[in-house]
């Protein structure tokens, strides 16, 4: 008997249902299961008081001052750097040889794993560069690594200005630096910014390049050029080396919340951009 | 010069600053790792099975298998699942679902790697130690982690190549008298088919490329694996597990296995935008 199209329809439908479903699901278990263990343990002394006995007791404070810090360097190295790229991109040139290029590095720059970033901050920022393991050193790396989303995202929020703006500018004798600053930026910035965002989430749940460059001293940084630990970083050291099962739980759920928190706000605002237009 | 034209000229300098970074990228780890594969030969140092470094043998066959293998196994896992989830959230379910469903796909994707190897080291390595035998810590768990890991990269490329297809696709099919999924199957998938692969592509090079995750759950025996409850260890988990204390010619074979992985990476980049470029003309 051959099975009709309607049937084999109805089971390739099943199955894609299926499909979806547990992938959600997967998402789901992932979630609840360090949620479950380490929510109960989130206390606020958790948060405000210095890890102790490498970790085994007291709180994630300075792993907290890590992790912004290596954040804020690394954003503010490179916004400027992605949005001005984009700039040239989208404003100063079509499709020619030189933007070919340019693309293609960026390309190539997004799929290079963080490991390799990790390698190079060693080799340049920290050895060569004389920065050592410090919140310089981790977050020049970071920048490095988020600059390719922020190059994405931003041209594609400076695509989506309409060209009328533009044209409107330049009629009234605006200059094209004057058309970008006043017209392209101002339009383009919510999109702007939901990639610097992208970018920070990368910042905070990034391990393998922070752990090489940035090390893993969970003492209070007072400097630039102080190590530091992140959470991420002090989360897998509390897991791998098997350090305290309760306190990974608890870091761990931290570090959800945090990354759940960027990421709601950042669709929010994807959202919120989409509609207005 | 104008200030306009300098403005422009200096946008130029920046936009230069990504190509910059991968040259420098490149410079500074050939430069540390190209002299020991000079030194060992690249062949003793690519196909050798014995990677020994306190006793200068430096050999990542096994490193290079382990990377092969757990590949593949992300790739049986997530290309189906990924795949099917593009044609769920284009085909199958209303636009307004879709648009609650994305967000959440792509929370998948921010999920910080450690996480999932955090949750394949107490939830999927007991399952196996316990049902199947073995360590526990093995190819199998690492694929199928890996396997969920790349899965919003596959997801959102393949949708975003099914959706740029021309509507009339679709149209013409299903008046021709095809049905819903005949239409997907025969008409929609061969269509969109580069962007798919370029989305496997990519997939693949985000699973040759993760490091702690798979520290966490591989094991990291340097033997050759012989099945897929064996420990492993990747190109990348090498680099990670022994850059923190090693020095001198080890620290130079960790370089040197990153020249390896750059070119891989490298190649299957290239190989991606070569594809979608294709699909898009």
């Amino acid at each position: 008997m051959k099975i009709s199209r309607h049937h084999t329809q109805g089971l390739a439908k099943g199955v894609i249902w299926v499909a979806a479903f547990s992938t959600l699901a997967v998402m789901f278990w992932i979630l609840y299961q360090v949620l479950r263990e380490g929510l109960p343990l989130l206390h606020p002394d958790f948060f405000i008081q210095a890890p102790r006995q490498m970790g085994r007791a007291g709180g994630i404070f300075s792993t907290i001052i890590g992790t912004i810090a290596l954040t804020v360097v690394a954003i503010v190295i490179a916004t400027p750097l992605g949005v001005g790229t984009a700039i040239f991109l989208q404003e100063y040139t079509r499709e020619s040889g030189v933007s070919r290029v340019i693309r293609f590095g960026t390309d190539c720059l997004a799929g290079v794993p963080s490991i390799i970033f990790g390698l190079f901050g060693f080799v340049f920022f920290v050895i060569f560069l004389r920065m050592g393991w410090s919140i310089l050193s981790g977050g020049l790396t970071l920048a490095t690594m988020i600059l390719p989303t922020i190059i994405c995202t931003a041209e594609e929020a400076i695509k989506s200005v309409p060209y009328t703006y533009r044209e409107v500018s330049f009629a009234l004798g605006g200059t094209r630096w004057q058309t970008i600053r006043k017209m392209v930026l101002p339009n383009a910035f919510p999109g702007i910014l939901t990639g610097v965002l992208l970018g920070v989430g990368r910042s905070v749940g990034e391990t393998a390049a922070v752990i090489l460059t940035a090390g893993s001293s969970f003492i209070t940084p007072d400097s630039l050029f102080s190590p530091i630990r992140t959470m991420a970083v002090h989360f897998y050291i509390l897991a791998r080396e098997g350090i305290s099962m309760e306190m990974a739980y608890a870091t761990g759920a931290a570090l959800i919340l945090l990354i759940l928190a960027i990421n709601t706000v950042a669709n929010w605002m994807m959202y919120r951009y989409a509609h207005k237009a | 010069m104008s200030k306009e034209k300098i403005l422009e000229k200096s946008f130029l300098l920046i936009a230069l600053s990504s190509i910059s970074i991968l040259a420098l990228i490149a410079f500074f780890i050939f430069q540390q790792g190209i002299p020991l594969i000079w030194k060992v030969g690249l062949n003793s140092f690519l196909l050798g099975d014995r990677w020994f470094p306190s006793k200068e043998s430096f050999g990542i066959f096994p490193m290079i298998v382990g990377s092969f293998w757990v590949t593949l196994g992300s790739l049986i896992v997530g290309v189906p699942l990924g795949v099917a989830c593009a044609v769920f959230l284009c085909e199958l379910i209303p636009p307004t679902i879709a648009m609650i469903l994305r967000p959440m796909i792509q929370l998948l994707g921010a999920i910080p790697s450690v996480i999932y190897g955090f949750w394949g080291l107490i939830v999927l390595v007991p399952l196996i130690r316990n049902s199947l035998g073995g360590p526990g810590l093995s190819i199998l768990a690492g694929s199928l982690v890996l396997g969920i890991m790349i899965l919003p990269t596959i997801i959102s490329i393949s949708e975003d190549s099914l959706r740029a297809l021309p509507r009339t696709y679709k149209e013409g099919a299903l008046s021709l008298g095809a049905t819903h999924w005949q239409t997907i199957w025969r008409v929609l998938l061969p269509a969109a088919r580069s962007g798919i692969v370029a989305s496997i592509i990519l997939g693949m090079g985000r699973a040759i490329g993760e490091t702690m995750a798979m520290i966490m759950i591989l094991g990291n025996a340097t033997q050759l694996p012989n099945s897929i409850l064996s420990s492993a260890r990747t190109l990348t988990t090498n680099i990670g597990i022994e850059m923190g204390y090693a020095s001198g010619d080890h620290r130079q074979a960790l370089f040197a296995t990153g020249v390896v992985l750059f070119f891989i990476i490298m190649g299957l980049n290239s190989l991606a935008l070569i594809i979608s470029r294709k699909g898009r003309a």
